[in-house]
Parts: structure tokens; C-alpha cells; sequence
């Protein structure tokens, strides 16, 4: 099962974690990718490297090490720049998560007074305004905007979501006094691919800014911010075969620079009195204390070894992988898929229950009998289970290096966990 | 198969046929436990009679079957005993579950709840034999107030 040019068996070689086994012998089948990733000999040999031979703190020290490791740092920002087609490098920010960015955009947003007489007015929140989510956000795309209604007094609404699992742009969910619409790319459940288009053009015609959350969505298809016209864009190396503690903030230059600093301290700063700042320009007014320097160069390895396979082809391969565990599924007694049915606007992220079995009893046999992991509760999205009356799911999601023979292995052991529970 | 020697056919049976669930009448004291980290919960009644003995133990909730199981396993070994050798039961249990895997299980004291000596070794999944039994001390403690 592969497209052109796309050979699983090679890819599976560069990942480590594909040659062991689990404790009993159990073979391991990964279809937790959603959650997060695991990554390639590539990304690992590249930040071992960097911290035994080129380590020092960027940005500040004068000598080889640190040079080095600045030219590094600032080298994985030019990977993951031209990966999102960043119009500018300046515009990509390091982050701790993708959370971290979707945080440092909402404490944007505020009273004038709070941020200083030259306040952008686009960011001014207050009673009456109104921010804009949807049902179907993980909980790090609907907290913090919970936290700035509260701080602030402006509203918080969100749009539903269809019984098929799509957003529902019905009704004036929108209207002239939306500062801000924050939605996933793609959802964590559903593995639905969200229409922003659609989405923009009616925040736009609101004056409203727009982020997106492309955590699930950078990580498995061809994304540039550029073309998709929005305004803010988080996601997180871990989901795209880099390591954890590294994110991204995309956001047009000038919106960027029209906004207060997020944390204060070092490198974050141009100068500093005992009772005033002024502050670093883009990117690094974004970037206090020492960044995460090793983990945003393993950042940039990922983005090197995805761009070498293919973000087309990447798709691709998910695609059929997808379309393979739809058929597969449907053929299981008492499955009900949560989210879209067919191919139309969707990713490789497969969530369901299994009539009067518990998905904790689902995970638990899927893993200490076969070895599949797969991640189950409510993913982070407790709304969206709540608009589906269930309390959590089961959750299959894809990515490169998956093959149809482990999605065979999930589905033999879904039907062994049916006759453990007959 | 490691983890089906959690899922003792004891404890299948009681997922599947429940004891003593359902809220009933009449009742000292009611509690509703929640377990955040899997959405699984538990409302829980205890009526103690004038004699110092459980009457009765009524539940209702949702959850996975290691939850279900130990709510009508504890329905078994409460009612119709005194409500002081009843806590040295949830005591023995709690021992149990807490135990990683190394403590050896008194069949003298726990009765069919051994059956669940086998889930001690899942730390993820302790909470879950734990809820309906927490819930029941919490319970015991409130009808004596």
C-alpha cells in the first residue's frame, strides 16, 4: 500500500522504536501519533550531536559554542519558516507547545489601558466583545480563551458541531463585535479538516482576526500560511516527528509587532531601566530565557526529514491508510465511528465506541494483547464528547509510518475485546 | 495476554450481571464520586441500621468494567455486615490496590474482591477498582454525622 515513490518499509527503518518489542513478546503497533509522534534516527542523531559537540546558549555568548548553537537555533526558525511558507522568518516563534502560542495570543487581547497608549485597537477586548471558538476545540484551544473572557468581560460563544462530526457554520455565531475566531485546522477526534476559507471569509467580513490550531493538521498535510490567508497559526513538534517541549507561533509580521510581549526576561528585551523596557523586535520579543535550544534544532530536523519525503506524499499515504481502516471498521459489530464517514475533508484520526464496552477496557486488551496502543478517554475535548452524549472514545490516529497490516492488527483485537466482553 | 489476568472471569461477571445496583430508598447518606481522569463516576447510598449493620448499599454510575465490577463486588461484601468490620474490608482493599503488585491478598477478609489483586499491577487503573469503594467510606463517615 503505498503511492509513488512512497516506501513505508524504508520509512519504518528510520524509526527506532519500530525494532523492539514489548515485555511477552508482543510486536509493537503504534496508532497513537495523534497524541504524539515518534521520531526517526535522524531527528535523535541530531540533537544528540548538538548537545555533545555544539552546545552553548544562543544569542548571546561570543565564542564557537555559542555561535554554533545560534546558527543552529536560528536555522531550525529558516526550516520551519519555508516549511509553513512563512512569508517571513521573523514571523515563526519558538514556543514551548502549541498551547504556549495559543496562550501568548489570547493575553494579547485587553483593555487598552493594560497595554499603553499605542494599544492596536484590534486587540482591544472588553464587556461585549466577543470571542469565537467551536465545539469541537481540544481544551487548549477553548481554556485560554475562557481565561481572557473572564479577565477581560467579553464573550466567549463557539460554533456547534454536526451529528457527522462538521463544524456548523449556521446561525450569526459571528457578528460585528467577534474581535477574535480561534478553530482547529483539524480535529484531535474527529479527524475532521475544518473549512477555513469559509471561516475567514466570515470573521472577515466581521473584522474580526482569525487562529488556527494546526497541531493535527501541520504534522500530516501540506500547510502555508500564506495561502490560507489567516491571521495566527499554533502548532507543536512533538506531533510531526520532533521532540517534545518545542512549538511554533506563526502570525503576520505586523500583528506581531502591534503586540504586548508575552512573558518578560532575558533576549526578550533592547534595552532595560529600573522602571521601563522597550522590548526586542519579532521574533524574540516572543522569546524570554533561554529557549529550548536542542529541542527547536531536533524541530528543525523533523521538518528536514519530512520535507525529504514529501508532505504530498505524506498525505497520500495517510489517505490510504485512512480509507483502508474506514472499510475495515464498518465491518465491526456494535462500532460507531464519531466523526466523518468518508474521505471528504478528513485526516487519519479514527474515533469510535464499541457498544457496552468501556473504552478504558477497549485500550487496556488492545495493548496487553496485542501490543496496539491507541488512545482512549475524551482526548482533550470533553465538550465535543458531551455533544455526543458519551463520555469517551477510542481512538486510532495514523501517520508516516503506519501500514494497513497494523490496522488488520487493530481490528483482530477489537474483536477479541468483543468476545472478552460477550 | 498479560492484561486479561487483570480481567478475571470474576470480575466479567459482575460488570456483566451488577449486584445491588440502582439508587434506592431509604438512605442516611448519599456521595457522588467522579474519577477525572477517565470520566467514570459513581452515586452512592448507605443505610445503616439500628443495630450498627449495613442495610443496604445502592449505586449507580458509569464506567469501565474494572469500576462496575468493584461497585456490586463491594455491594456483596458490605451489606449485612457491621459497619466497623465493613471498613476493615475497605481498608484490606485499599492495602491491596495500593500494593503495585506485592502485596499478598487476605482471601479471609476480602472475599471475592482477591479477584481484583491482578489490577494492583496497572497503576492507571487502580483508581478505577478504588472509586465505588472511596465512595462508600466517604459515605459511612457522612450517615454517622
Amino acid at each position: 500500500m503505498t503511492s509513488a515513490g512512497f516506501d513505508v518499509d524504508r520509512i519504518r527503518k528510520d524509526f527506532p522504536f519500530l525494532s523492539r518489542e514489548l515485555p511477552g513478546g508482543r510486536p509493537l503497533v503504534y496508532l497513537d501519533s495523534g497524541n504524539s509522534s515518534q521520531k526517526p534516527a535522524q531527528v535523535i542523531e541530531t540533537m544528540r550531536e548538538h548537545l555533545a559537540l555544539h552546545y552553548g546558549n544562543v544569542g548571546r555568548a561570543m565564542h564557537v559554542l555559542g555561535s554554533e548553537s545560534t546558527e543552529a537555533y536560528e536555522g531550525a526558525r529558516d526550516k520551519v519558516a519555508a516549511f509553513v511558507g512563512a512569508p517571513s522568518r521573523d514571523e515563526v516563534i519558538f514556543t514551548k507547545n502549541a498551547s504556549e502560542a495559543l496562550n501568548l495570543v489570547a493575553h494579547a487581547f485587553g483593555p487598552h489601558l493594560w497595554r499603553g497608549a499605542e494599544g492596536d485597537p484590534r486587540f482591544a477586548l472588553g464587556p461585549g466583545d466577543e470571542i469565537v471558538i467551536s465545539e469541537m476545540e481540544h481544551h487548549s484551544n477553548i481554556v485560554p480563551w475562557q481565561l481572557l473572557a473572564q479577565r477581560t468581560g467579553a464573550t466567549l460563544k463557539w460554533f456547534g458541531v454536526t451529528d457527522e462530526g462538521r463544524l456548523d457554520l449556521s446561525g450569526d455565531v459571528i457578528t460585528e463585535r467577534t474581535k477574535i475566531v480561534s478553530i482547529a485546522h483539524q480535529s484531535n477526534v474527529l479527524g475532521t479538516v475544518n473549512p477555513v476559507a469559509e471561516v475567514l471569509r466570515l470573521a472577515r467580513a466581521a473584522g474580526a482576526l482569525v487562529m488556527l490550531d494546526a497541531s493535527q493538521s501541520v504534522p500530516h498535510h501540506p500547510v502555508n500560511v500564506a495561502e490560507l490567508g489567516v491571521d495566527f497559526v499554533a502548532f507543536t513538534g512533538h506531533k510531526m516527528v520532533g521532540p517534545s517541549g518545542i512549538g511554533v507561533l506563526w502570525g503576520r509580521r505586523e500583528l506581531l509587532e502591534a503586540m504586548p510581549p508575552f512573558l518578560g526576561g532575558g533576549e526578550m528585551i533592547e534595552a532595560v531601566w529600573m522602571d521601563h523596557s522597550t522590548y526586542a523586535p519579532v521574533p524574540h520579543k516572543f522569546e524570554a530565557g533561554t529557549p529550548p535550544i536542542v529541542e527547536a534544532i531536533g524541530l528543525g530536523a523533523a521538518v528536514d526529514y519530512l520535507t525529504e519525503i514529501g508532505m504530498d506524499a505524506i498525505e497520500a499515504h495517510e489517505r490510504s491508510l485512512t480509507a483502508y481502516a474506514l472499510d475495515a471498521l464498518r465491518e465491526v459489530p456494535g462500532l460507531r465511528l464519531i466523526g466523518p464517514d468518508s474521505l471528504d475533508l478528513r485526516g487519519g484520526t479514527l474515533s469510535f465506541t464499541l457498544e457496552g464496552i468501556h473504552p478504558h477496557d477497549v485500550g487496556q486488551i488492545l495493548d496487553d494483547s496485542f501490543g496496539v496502543a491507541v488512545r482512549v478517554g475524551h482526548h482533550c475535548a470533553r465538550p465535543l464528547h458531551l455533544r455526543f452524549g458519551i463520555p469517551a472514545t477510542t481512538r486510532a490516529s495514523f501517520y508516516l509510518y503506519n501500514t494497513t497490516g497494523e490496522i488488520d492488527a487493530l481490528v483482530r483485537g477489537l474483536h477479541h475485546v468483543q468476545k472478552v466482553f460477550a | 495476554m498479560i492484561g486479561e489476568s487483570m480481567y478475571q472471569e470474576l470480575i466479567l461477571e459482575h460488570y456483566k450481571h451488577p449486584q445491588g445496583r440502582g439508587l434506592r430508598e431509604p438512605y442516611d447518606a448519599e456521595v457522588h464520586h467522579v474519577n477525572p481522569t477517565c470520566g467514570d463516576e459513581i452515586t452512592l447510598r448507605v443505610k445503616v441500621g439500628d443495630s450498627g449493620k449495613i442495610e443496604d448499599v445502592s449505586y449507580d454510575g458509569q464506567g469501565c468494567s474494572i469500576s462496575q465490577a468493584a461497585a456490586s463486588v463491594l455491594y456483596e461484601l458490605t451489606t449485612g455486615s457491621t459497619v466497623e468490620e465493613t471498613l476493615s474490608v475497605v481498608d484490606e482493599f485499599t492495602r491491596l490496590m495500593q500494593g503495585r503488585g506485592q502485596v499478598e491478598a487476605d482471601e479471609e477478609v476480602l472475599g471475592d474482591a482477591v479477584a481484583f489483586a491482578g489490577v494492583a499491577k496497572f497503576p492507571a487503573r487502580v483508581k478505577c477498582a478504588l472509586l465505588s469503594w472511596m465512595a462508600y467510606k466517604d459515605a459511612v463517615v457522612r450517615s454517622a454525622r
